[in-house]
């Protein structure tokens, strides 16, 4: 296939933006303008991202529709290309992008084409990432997402936006830059950033030791593991609504690429070595943070931290090197793409009509709302891990990896789901059940035609990806079975490495 | 044609600016204040000739006795010089008119200094260096003060010529040890001369006292006390020349009087920079939170990224000094923006300078905001922005270099520096609009602002043939 498909589905965005960038018009002509051109421009690049699905090859690990272009000189190319890894990613952001758009679509008054051209080119960016085979393309659309998240959390955020958007900002920064300089050593050592070439390289144990590190304050920052999350629940406390999406759908996801792109493969040895921090880490994130959870007041704020004990299930998964923990992982980033976006979702429809987050304010909700209170149902389950969502698969199959490693690591981590029971079940009691008693609740409306259009979607790909998740697994199975295989190898070839280091024996190269 | 003859002909650009500043300071004096503005225009062409004939030029080639030099180095700086002081007159016409300092005497400083900058980055001899250096200074000194009724701006000048001549004195007693120890004043002749292994004391002090007197000329710690001063006082197009082209030169003459004379005491003269580079960093990024007024908060960029580009240096290698040259010239563009928005911030005829008066500029001004906080996020090193690509190369050869600990101290002190370029961005966008500025911009500063915009907006797509340009250049200069 010659035709730049990857190109397409990642700047279509930028052309998006550009288009309402140039368009004239006055306040309301122009918002009314903005909106359109950003859904249709996201619908359409939903569209390519689906094409480019249908024709994905899930029998190879290699990559597919590959573009390479000479770009700055000296080993740095414009090179892009998706394998099972990162497809499905790709195809997400796609996804929630007019889900974001359509919240906005009434929330969101103030500075609307400004608002539209900063998600449209944080989809370009966030696509980028994805797609990237170059690292330093790869760098440029990673932290380049920054720029748009900064200002969507600053400017359309809530009272302590500014405090926010910093924290944010700089965390993210800090972790990338090490990252910076991570790629820069390699590409000195491999005279390369081609990452396909790259995921073919050996770097010296001592080298990969400075290097995961270097990766893991980006990606761990990122993700966000405990205990550097902090700057996760503030942002997404302030983030409007299809902000909050963004951050919990796709932004914390590039994290967990990132181990499964760079870190796993690339520093096969070092990874092995590390990964009981890895565990260590993710424990408590999904003790800790699930305790944090329980304890919250504002509903934004609990849905965060539950991100963060979730994203710790992944963590576990990646690193315990295994099929099915792989599989989980990456099954868990999708469907924790799907329900965190969905409970934000949900938590805007509230907040847009009440205008206040603090769970106090609400209760009953199901007396007034049928519809919403089935939905808000069906995602706090699977949130929960509920067999039958898709919640359930990704957590069951990183316990069942962990299982494999550590059994220690499966007890901790499953004493977490249930307190994601305690703390979801606890939400939906205090938000949506009980009598309508505040007045204020009196007259809330139920699902607006646009609102049902939003969440109805999501309640169906929930439902039939926890009944039926062989689609999702078929994609990633090859390419994750392929990275397990070639780590074995390269953790063998450091081994025989070292050994021949003190025996003065060499039988060859093992790969 | 004889030895002169063709001497003078490698000198062709420099001839010209100079000519031409005489000329036009004839033609001032005859004339009077009314042409200033056509002296302006006639000084950017002066400019624009002799950038073509810098162009076309052969190299490599070496006049008067090897005091000279000619090279793709030298020619790649004085581009970003004779853009630099094109950009400087181009800009600064609408300013000096309305603040009533529309003088001749403006562009024929702005390009006697520019002829001095040009000596610099040739200049291949101690001797023609200090010459170089000194033209150059002078006209700064001058240029600084020039709104001579201004208290702020005389003192901006008092402060500047003081401890100009100071370092200028400390440089050239560098020379004269330098000179005692190795017997000669040329580059080529010290760089036999000198070699590893016998290296005398006095040497070293006299490497010493030249590299502070090349420190206070980039504004690098610990001699950077007059530029937060000078960047204050002197008027705003002068201190955005004093940003641009001067800096370019600097830091052009101080790679090449540190590599080609002492390319055999490398690890001596590596530790000063290092030295000055870290500290100008961590200065820089620090110093400059605390800042309200935005010329001083420049003042402390300049400083910071002076540090960066000083990295390049440290490397010490081709990579080192590309990594140099790509910074100067991303760094020089990004100035010619910034101090033009500088000078639209303008209000009942007043010119202002504090940070908190952009607040909410998005909404009054959206364009000039964009563009202003497109800049802000390029200095503080964003990809996908020019500026990251600045610090990409530098890092790159710092860390080819072996220098791990200097470049995690450069990335750390480069978020502690995002935080203060990002405060602009959030007081233009998130805080709530004062009054519009009503400062015309003017057609040509438009022009120009949109050119810078599309220059670090573009970098990433367009950037290639500009990073090989600047290699090659970078390759010239060691032998």
């Amino acid at each position: 296939m010659n035709f730049p498909i990857l190109s397409l589905v990642t700047f279509l965005p930028l052309a998006g933006a550009l288009l309402i960038l140039v368009l004239p018009g006055k306040d309301e002509a122009a918002a009314r303008n903005a909106r359109w051109i950003a859904l249709i421009t996201t619908l359409v690049d939903l569209v390519v991202a689906f094409v480019i699905l249908a024709n994905f090859n899930g029998h190879t690990a290699a990559f597919q529709f590959v573009e390479q272009h000479k770009w700055l000189g000296g080993g740095i190319t414009y090179h892009l290309g998706v394998d099972g890894i990162s497809v499905l990613f790709l195809v997400l952001t796609a996804f929630l992008m007019p889900f974001c758009i359509l919240a906005s679509w009434e929330s969101v008054q103030r500075r609307v084409p400004e608002y539209m051209i900063a998600f449209l080119l944080l989809e370009t960016l966030m696509i980028g990432v994805f797609c990237a085979l170059d690292l330093v393309l790869f760098y440029v659309f990673f932290e380049g997402g920054l720029i748009p998240m900064f200002i969507i959390i600053g400017v359309w955020g809530g009272p302590r936006r500014v405090y926010a958007s910093f924290k944010f900002f700089l965390y993210t920064l800090l972790g990338s830059v090490l990252m910076l300089l991570a790629i820069l050593t390699m590409y000195l050592t491999a005279h390369t950033t081609d990452i396909v070439t790259l995921l073919h390289t050996h770097f010296s144990p001592g080298m990969q030791t400075w290097l995961w590190f270097a990766f893991f304050a980006s990606f761990a920052v990122k993700m966000p593991m405990w205990p550097v999350h902090t700057w996760l629940p503030d942002a997404h406390v302030e983030a409007p609504t299809a902000g909050s999406v963004i951050l919990a759908g796709v932004l914390l996801k590039m994290g967990g690429y990132g181990f499964l792109r760079f870190s796993l493969p690339m520093f096969a040895s070092a990874s092995a070595t590390y990964a009981p921090l890895i565990f260590v880490l993710s424990i408590v994130a999904i003790i800790y943070t699930s305790l944090v959870a329980l304890a919250q007041t504002d509903v934004k704020k609990l849905v965060a931290y539950s991100s963060v004990a979730h994203m710790g299930f992944v963590t576990m998964g990646i690193f315990t090197l295994t099929q099915q923990g792989l599989d989980g992982g990456i099954f868990q980033m999708l469907s924790h793409g799907l329900v965190s976006g969905a409970l934000f979702l949900s938590v805007g429809v509230i907040y847009d009509r009440m205008h206040t987050r603090e769970i106090s304010a609400y209760g009953g909700l199901v007396q007034r709302m049928p519809i919403y209170a089935a939905c808000m149902l069906v995602f706090t389950l699977a949130n929960v891990g509920l067999p039958g969502t898709s919640g359930f698969v990704g957590e069951f199959l990183t316990m069942l990896g962990a299982f494999a490693t550590n059994t220690w690591i499966a007890i901790f981590a499953a004493t977490g789901v249930i307190f994601s029971a305690a703390y979801m079940l606890y939400l939906y009691r205090r938000v949506v059940l009980g009598a309508l008693v505040k007045p204020a609740l009196a007259t809330i409306k139920d699902l607006s035609l646009r609102e049902v259009a939003i969440l109805a979607p999501l309640v169906i790909l929930i439902i039939a990806f926890g009944v039926y998740p062989k689609p999702i697994l078929d994609i990633t199975s090859v390419s994750v079975a392929n990275l397990i295989q070639e780590q074995k190898v390269a953790i063998a070839y450091d081994r025989h490495e070292a050994y021949a280091a003190i025996t003065p024996i060499s039988k060859g190269v093992v790969r | 044609m004889n030895a002169i003859g063709s001497d003078l002909l490698i000198l062709l650009p420099e001839l010209i600016v100079a000519c031409s500043a005489l000329l036009l300071l004839l033609a001032g004096a005859i004339s009077g204040e009314r042409i200033a503005d056509a002296i302006s225009w006639a000084g950017v062409l002066a400019l624009a000739i002799a950038a073509y004939f810098v162009a076309i030029s052969a190299g490599p080639a070496i006049a008067f006795h090897g005091a000279f030099v000619v090279d793709g180095f030298s020619r790649f700086a004085k581009e970003l010089i004779l853009l630099g002081s094109a950009l400087t007159l181009l800009m600064s016409r609408d300013f000096m008119s309305e603040a009533k300092l529309m003088r001749f005497e403006f562009p024929v400083l702005v390009l006697l200094s520019t002829c001095g900058m040009m000596l610099m980055v040739s200049s291949a001899s101690f001797i023609s260096l200090y010459m170089g250096l000194e033209l150059q200074s002078l006209c700064l000194y001058v240029l600084a003060s020039f709104n001579r009724d201004s208290v702020r701006s005389s003192e901006a000048g008092m402060k500047y010529f003081v401890l100009g001549a100071l370092s200028s004195g400390m440089m050239l007693y560098g020379i004269t040890w330098i000179y005692g120890f190795t017997g000669s004043t040329e580059f080529a002749t010290v760089a036999h001369v000198v070699q590893a292994g016998t290296v005398s004391v006095g040497l070293i002090v006299g490497i010493v006292f030249l590299i502070a007197g090349l420190a206070f000329k980039v504004s690098a710690v610990p001699f950077h006390m007059w530029t937060p001063d000078v960047y204050e006082g002197a008027p705003t197009p002068i201190t955005g020349f004093l940003a641009m082209a001067p800096k370019v030169a600097a830091m052009a003459l101080f790679l090449r009087a540190m590599v080609m004379p002492f390319p055999h005491v490398q690890a001596q003269w590596q530790q000063i920079i290092i030295f000055i580079s870290a500290a100008s960093m961590i200065l820089g990024s620090f110093a400059a939170i605390g800042q309200s007024n935005i010329k001083r908060l420049m003042a402390y960029s300049s400083i910071g990224h002076m540090g960066y580009a000083l990295l390049g240096l440290v490397a010490g290698s081709v990579a080192g000094f590309k990594g140099v040259l790509i910074y100067l010239m991303i760094y020089l563009i990004s100035n010619a923006g910034v101090f033009i928005v500088i000078m639209a911030m303008k209000r009942d005829g007043k010119q202002l300078e504090t940070i908190s008066d952009l607040a909410g500029l998005s909404r009054t001004q959206p364009r000039l905001a964009f563009v202003f906080a497109a800049l802000m996020i390029s200095l503080a090193g964003i990809p996908p922005l020019a500026g990251f690509w600045a610090k990409f190369y530098v890092f790159l050869a710092v860390i080819q270099a072996g220098q791990y600990w200097l470049a995690v101290l450069g990335v750390l002190t480069s978020v502690v520096g995002a935080y203060y370029y990002w405060r602009i961005v959030k007081v233009m966008y998130f805080d709530e609009p004062e009054k519009p500025f009503d400062g015309r911009l003017g057609v040509v500063n438009g022009l120009i602002l949109t050119g810078v915009a599309a220059f670090t907006l573009l970098f990433i797509v367009f950037g290639g043939p500009l990073i090989a340009s600047a290699g090659a250049a970078a390759a010239t200069l060691v032998p």
